[in-house]
Parts: C-alpha cells; sequence; structure tokens
C-alpha cells in the first residue's frame, strides 16, 4: 500500500483547496501543482495507543480497557469520532473477515484473546456476522495452547488452524517464493485484518506485520534465510495476501526486545500498547525502532550490529514491491 | 512405456520414477500382515493404523512416535538455540522454531527429528528405477520417504513430499524393524531410502539399515549429498550403495535453482570414494540452465580426476514441474551430446535416462564395447555379467552384481 492511498479522499480534497486558497485559486495549473506538492507530503500513518493502566492492578489484560484502547486507536487511525465508525469504513456487511493471529510465541508472547474480542465486537456492531468472522493461524493446537478456544460451526466467531482445512494444491507463486496458502485465506477470508505481535525475532531481525504472513503458508521453513529477505516481501506481493489485507492491529502489549520469536520473559517488557497502520511496510519500521530503542535501554546491541538488521523492510519498500513506506519522513507515528 | 505416459507418471506425488507409491491401503495390508506374521507387540501400533478412516486431508498424527532426539547438532549457550549439523547449511535454530528442512524442531533448547518411522511414501520399485545400474540389476527395492528436504530445487518432482512440512502430508508408522521385515517379504534384497531427501530422515535410515542388515536386507541411499562429512560418514556408512543427485557443475546453479552448494556435494563424492561406497552419479540435464558444453567436460573431468573412470554417471532427462514449468523437456541429442562429452573424457560408464529405449541405458563393456545389460525402461531383460567380468573379453566390470 503506498503512502498516497493511506491519504482519504476528504483530505486530499482539504488539501487541495487549501493550496488553491494559498495559491489564490488562480486556475486549474496551480490547483493541480499544489495538490501535487502536497501529495508528497502525506504520510503513511501509524497510530500508537497506550494504556498504563491496560492490566489495572492484575498482570492480564482487562477486556473492557482493551475494547477502550482499541476504539482510541481506531478512531485516531481513521479520523472519527464514532468507535463503530473505522470498521464500517473497513468492511461490509456480507463481507468474510479473517483475523490472522499468531499463536507462534506461546503464552506469554501471542496475540491476546481480549483483544481478538474487542475486534469481533466492533466487526459485529459494523454490520459483519459472527459466523463470518475466522480467527486462524497454522495450527489448531497452538492456537488453544495460547486461550483461543476451537470453534467451527454454529453462530458464532470460528476459531481455527489451517491444520483443519489443509493447504491449496496448487502452487502461488512471486519472484523467491512459491508456496501452497492456507485455504481459511483463500476460501474463508474476504477481508484480512493482520494481528501480530512485536517481537525480535532471531533470524528476521523482527517479526511483527509482514512476517506473520509466514503462517499462511504450507513451507515458511524455507524462507529463513539470508534474514528472510527477499521472502517476506516476496509473499506479501502475492495477491491472494495483497488484495484481502485492509489493515494490521498490532498486538505490542507484551513485546519482546531479544530472543524471539519465543517467549522469553526476561527480554519481555509490559509495552500495554495497540499499534494500527493500513501500510504494514511503516508500521514493521515504527515496531523495529522500539525494539531497538528499548534494546539499548538494556545495553543491548543494535540488530545492524548484531548482523540481523530487518533489511526484508526496505525491501518491501522498494520499487519493486511497494507494499509501503520505510522512510521516515513518510510515517506520520501518532501517538493516540 | 510411451513418453507421454512415461511424462505423467512422473509427474505423480510421491514417486521419482514412472509408479505411484503403495497406496495407504497396501501399506497398511502389508504391514499388517507382517505385523501378524511377527505377532509381536512391537507393531502394536499398526492396530491404531487400521483404525485411521479414509484420508480426507491430513489427519492428525500422533507426534510422539516420530519424535525423536536428533543425532547431529549441537547445543548453543543461548537461549537455548542449536546448531544443526547435518548439512551445510547450519541452521541455526531457536527455540519452538524448525531447521530449513522443516523436520527437525527445537524443542527447549533440544533438537528432535520429527519424522523417524513417519513414512510418508513407499513403493517396491526396480533398483534400475534410482537409478543403479551397477548395483543388484535386477532386483527389486522396498523405498520409503519421510517428508522435507534441505534444499529446494525448483524442477523438484516429488515437492508435495520434499517440501513439506511432516504433519502435512499423510504417513504411517513404519518402524526399522517393519521395515526390513517387508523388505524380506516382497523379495525384496534392499531398502531404498528416496523420493524426497534422506539427509533429512538420517536418523531413521540408520537405524532401518541396521534392522535390515539383521533381517539379511541390504540398504541404498538416494541423495543430493548435502551434508556435512561426518553426518555422512556416520549415517551413509551403514549403506550399501549410494546415488548422488548432482545438480549442475557451478556454484551459480546451486544457488539459484537448487538453493544449496555445489562444494559440498562434491566433497560428499570424495569421501564417499574414500569409504570404498558403491556411489553412481544422477545429472538431470536442464535446458539452457545447466547442459553447456564446457559444463558437462569440466563434470566429467573432475569425476575422472577424483573419482575415477569407473563412476556410472546418468545424464537424465528433465521435464517441467514445481517452480520450472517455462522450460522443455530435454532434447534426446542434448543428452547425446552430454555422453558423448563423457565419453570422450574417457568415462567408462555414462548412461542416458528417463529416455525409455534409448541404447545408452545398456550398459557396455569399456574394452570390448559389447553389451553386456540390456534395459528395457526399468528392467534388466539381459545380464550377461559373469563373476564381475566382461564374459567376451574377461574386462572387470565395477560394481555388485550378485546378491
Amino acid at each position: 500500500m503506498s503512502a498516497m492511498r493511506s491519504a482519504s479522499r476528504r483530505d486530499f480534497l482539504k488539501k487541495c483547496l487549501t493550496g488553491a486558497a494559498v495559491l489564490g485559486a488562480s486556475g486549474p495549473v496551480e490547483l493541480l501543482a499544489a495538490a501535487e506538492q502536497e501529495s508528497v507530503i502525506v504520510k503513511s500513518r501509524v497510530v500508537i495507543a497506550r494504556d498504563a493502566m491496560l492490566r489495572g492492578t492484575g498482570a492480564t489484560v482487562e477486556s473492557h480497557r482493551m475494547l477502550s484502547l482499541l476504539d482510541r486507536a481506531m478512531q485516531s487511525l481513521f479520523d472519527r469520532e464514532n468507535p463503530i465508525e473505522p470498521w464500517k469504513k473497513l468492511v461490509r456487511p456480507g463481507e468474510t473477515v479473517g483475523l490472522k493471529v499468531n499463536a507462534l510465541g506461546g503464552r506469554g508472547l501471542s496475540t491476546n484473546l481480549q483483544l481478538v474480542e474487542a475486534i469481533c465486537e466492533r466487526l459485529r456492531e459494523a454490520g459483519i456476522k459472527a459466523s463470518d468472522i475466522v480467527v486462524w493461524d497454522r495450527d489448531s493446537d497452538e492456537m488453544e495452547h495460547v486461550g483461543f478456544h476451537v470453534s467451527t460451526g454454529g453462530n458464532r466467531v470460528q476459531y481455527f488452524g489451517t491444520d483443519r482445512v489443509d493447504y491449496e494444491q496448487e502452487l502461488a507463486t512471486h519472484g523467491s517464493v512459491g508456496s501452497r496458502l492456507s485455504k481459511i485465506l483463500t476460501q474463508r477470508c474476504d477481508v484480512l485484518i493482520n494481528v501480530p505481535v512485536l517481537k525480535d525475532h532471531d533470524g528476521a531481525g523482527v517479526t511483527i506485520a509482514l512476517k506473520n504472513m509466514y503462517g499462511v503458508i504450507h513451507n515458511p521453513n524455507k524462507y529463513h534465510p539470508n534474514g528472510c529477505n527477499p521472502y517476506i516481501a516476496d509473499l506479501n506481493m502475492l495477491p491472494e495476501i495483497r488484495t484481502r489485507i485492509r489493515l494490521t492491529i498490532c498486538d505490542a502489549t507484551t513485546a519482546c526486545f531479544e530472543g524471539g520469536p519465543g517467549f522469553k520473559p526476561e527480554y519481555s517488557w509490559k509495552n500495554n500498547a495497540l499499534m494500527v497502520s493500513r501500510d504494514p511496510v511503516a508500521l514493521d519500521y515504527t515496531g523495529w525502532q522500539i525494539i531497538e530503542r528499548q534494546r539499548a535501554e538494556k545495553g543491548l546491541k543494535t540488530l545492524e550490529d548484531d548482523k540481523r538488521a530487518p533489511r526484508y523492510i526496505a525491501t518491501a519498500a522498494d520499487a519493486q514491491h511497494r507494499l509501503g513506506t520505510n522512510d521516515p519522513g513518510r510515517i506520520a507515528v501518532i501517538e493516540a | 512405456m510411451s513418453r507421454e505416459l512415461d511424462r505423467r507418471a512422473s509427474q505423480s506425488p510421491a514417486i521419482r520414477g514412472e509408479q505411484r507409491p503403495l497406496d495407504r491401503r497396501s501399506f497398511l495390508q502389508c504391514a499388517l500382515v507382517s505385523g501378524a506374521a511377527l505377532g509381536v507387540s512391537e507393531f502394536a501400533p499398526l492396530a491404531v493404523l487400521g483404525a485411521i478412516p479414509a484420508w480426507a486431508g491430513p489427519p492428525r498424527q500422533d507426534d510422539s512416535q516420530f519424535t525423536v532426539e536428533a543425532k547431529f547438532y549441537q547445543k548453543l549457550p543461548n537461549n537455548k538455540k542449536i546448531k544443526c549439523k547435518l548439512c551445510p547449511r547450519e541452521c541455526t535454530v531457536g527455540d519452538r522454531e524448525r531447521g530449513y528442512c522443516g523436520v527437525r524442531e527445537n524443542r527447549g533448547g533440544t533438537y528432535y527429528t520429527l519424522v523417524h518411522s513417519r513414512v510418508c511414501a513407499a513403493h517396491i520399485d526396480p533398483i534400475e528405477k534410482k537409478p543403479l545400474f551397477h548395483y543388484l540389476p535386477g532386483t527389486l527395492a522396498f523405498s520409503l520417504a519421510t517428508a522435507g528436504c534441505n534444499v529446494n530445487c525448483k524442477f523438484c518432482q516429488n515437492w508435495d513430499i520434499s517440501q513439506v512440512r511432516p504433519e502435512q502430508v499423510p504417513a504411517d508408522y513404519a518402524p526399522p524393524k517393519l521395515v526390513a521385515e517387508l523388505a524380506k517379504q516382497r523379495n525384496c534384497p534392499t531398502i531404498a531410502y528416496t523420493y524426497s531427501e534422506p539427509v533429512v530422515f538420517s536418523e531413521y535410515i540408520m537405524d532401518a539399515a541396521d534392522a535390515g542388515h539383521e533381517a539379511g536386507v541390504r540398504s541404498v541411499v538416494v541423495s543430493n549429498g548435502y551434508m556435512q562429512e561426518e553426518a555422512l560418514k556416520t549415517a551413509y556408512g551403514k549403506m550399501d550403495a549410494v546415488k548422488i543427485d548432482l545438480k549442475a557443475f557451478t556454484e551459480s546453479y546451486y544457488k539459484d535453482v537448487v538453493v544449496g552448494e555445489l562444494k559440498p556435494v562434491l566433497d560428499s563424492l570424495v569421501t564417499l570414494r574414500k569409504m570404498n561406497k558403491w556411489t553412481e552419479i544422477v545429472y538431470l540435464v536442464v535446458p539452457t540452465l545447466n547442459d553447456s558444453d564446457a559444463e558437462f567436460r569440466g563434470l566429467a573431468s573432475w569425476i575422472k580426476t577424483n573419482l575415477g573412470v569407473d563412476v556410472p554417471i546418468h545424464f537424465t532427462q528433465f521435464h517441467p514441474e514445481y517452480l520450472l514449468k517455462n522450460l522443455p523437456i530435454t532434447p534426446v541429442p542434448t543428452l547425446e551430446r552430454a555422453k558423448a562429452i563423457a565419453d570422450a573424457e574417457g568415462l567408462h560408464y555414462a548412461y542416458i535416462g528417463n529416455v525409455p529405449g534409448h541404447p545408452a541405458q545398456n550398459t557396455y563393456c569399456p574394452k570390448c564395447q559389447r553389451m553386456l545389460v540390456e534395459r528395457v525402461g526399468f528392467t534388466a531383460s539381459r545380464m550377461l555379467i559373469r563373476k564381475g567380468s566382461c564374459p567376451f573379453c574377461g574386462q572387470p566390470i565395477p560394481g555388485v552384481w550378485h546378491a
């Protein structure tokens, strides 16, 4: 998704009009020039919403505070007052919506159930039937292990892994990648909402939005050499993925700065935040910087010095991929 | 078999040749008969297998029976990581992660193979199909595979099993003693580890080879040879014969098409030679990618210098498959050119493969040029070698000709 696309029609017109006013609205050529001038500074928005009291006085995330946090993040990203409005802009009744979570890290470092339930609640309020929502990852047992109870059928949200339905027989290919895709993605999802976790990764450097798509394919082990580069970018180029993804909601409530992707308490911190964006590259870049800051605080080497800087982020932004921007000058990080 | 039939058959899953593997029912029947014949509790898991309904997607498998600690790895000091020492890739694998092969997993700092006795393809093949032309010609090999591979060849014919994780393909529990017993029962003097990549199920082939030898059944392995020296010596030291797929003679091809490296494979061939292990080489000729005169000449020259002129080499025909569907079938004249270059370099046994009926499938005496083994398809229809020698001129013909 380009930075240009993240500007709403209203924003664009507003900027055109502003430009016209500045120029005295002297004619279409000037108007166009002003619009172009403005368009180059349109930025990909990455919203970070925090709640220091997300867990109340306990250790687990409180559901009502999570819902409030999600609302704050979404309203900020979509610039809306009402908590349902952003979702109505995102999905339409009748669509099937997949929430691709991350359960690989095990207990302590997987997508929170409370976050998923909050998203489902808002989706339903936006007109999506509960049974048209699928919460999924690659393996049902891994999902169960982190608190997602497998549920298939009935008028409720569906929870299950690809192991229940298998992968497509045909290969989907782009660049360096040739993989069978989860039938959940190809046959059960009109829309994909990516719900990853903010984590360090021993091979890739970090694993956030883009790498979470490794859970969509049958052969992720083949794409770990060379820091997963260019595999992650190539994978996200697959039309089956690219045309479905509309949003990333990164669970950064507990994040990991070293020793990932598995959970190691000594290398995790309670960040109590959500990160949302429609630009997965901008979100990954921003998340990477957060992990770097945490590493610096802990006296650890930078990922660059540790020889595992996440170069796939730049590849995802390059001219061959254009999945988003990794240019900090074109990313607006908004604290909500 | 016509070429068209040959081509279609070669595209079927889970096989490296022209026939389908044992289907699940046959394998189970075979296993159950054997288990019953043996009448021992050791094969109790077969009773469970018999209860599995017809497959409608990968059934949930009991991982624990296939999970055995890996033999070739090193524990690292930090974060429960390990370094795999099986193949030259040397994957550093974090806790809960798998290596490149997809069949080995780090669980809390201990590395496990997930495919011991986890057979996803089995078939009784002529040994010529491996191909091994100088090893017990005219005999059958009880051939089997597990999921997984340590490279990712863009032309793989068996990617359905080689490029998947073990839980993604139906499999049966086939412990080593059962395999040995089945091979014996089916009159197979050898067990062949083949179809996918035996490097990644080394622990299993070692145990199966031991069980086979106890039962009087030999073992052969069909491999890419991309393996560390110590693992090669230990695992393939138990084999009676080896066939190595030498995919090309350039590093660039290995990097781009195979996702591996050439040098370790050449090193493996030299090591096998030093181990006096009977070895044959297959070179799949892919149009425009590894079919230059220079490459054929370099390859033949290297074999002559490092392995000797008596090592059989099979130039085999490529068929478009997997990620390499944009290239045509290898023209027969290209294969003939490769053979001619190998002959000119002085190699004694250069064959042409995957071209049924081609005269270069036969074995000829390098001295008197008389035909010694005639092959039709994968059948050795005439076998004239006597006591390891040409019956016409007495020239020794290297190989293992009789059980």
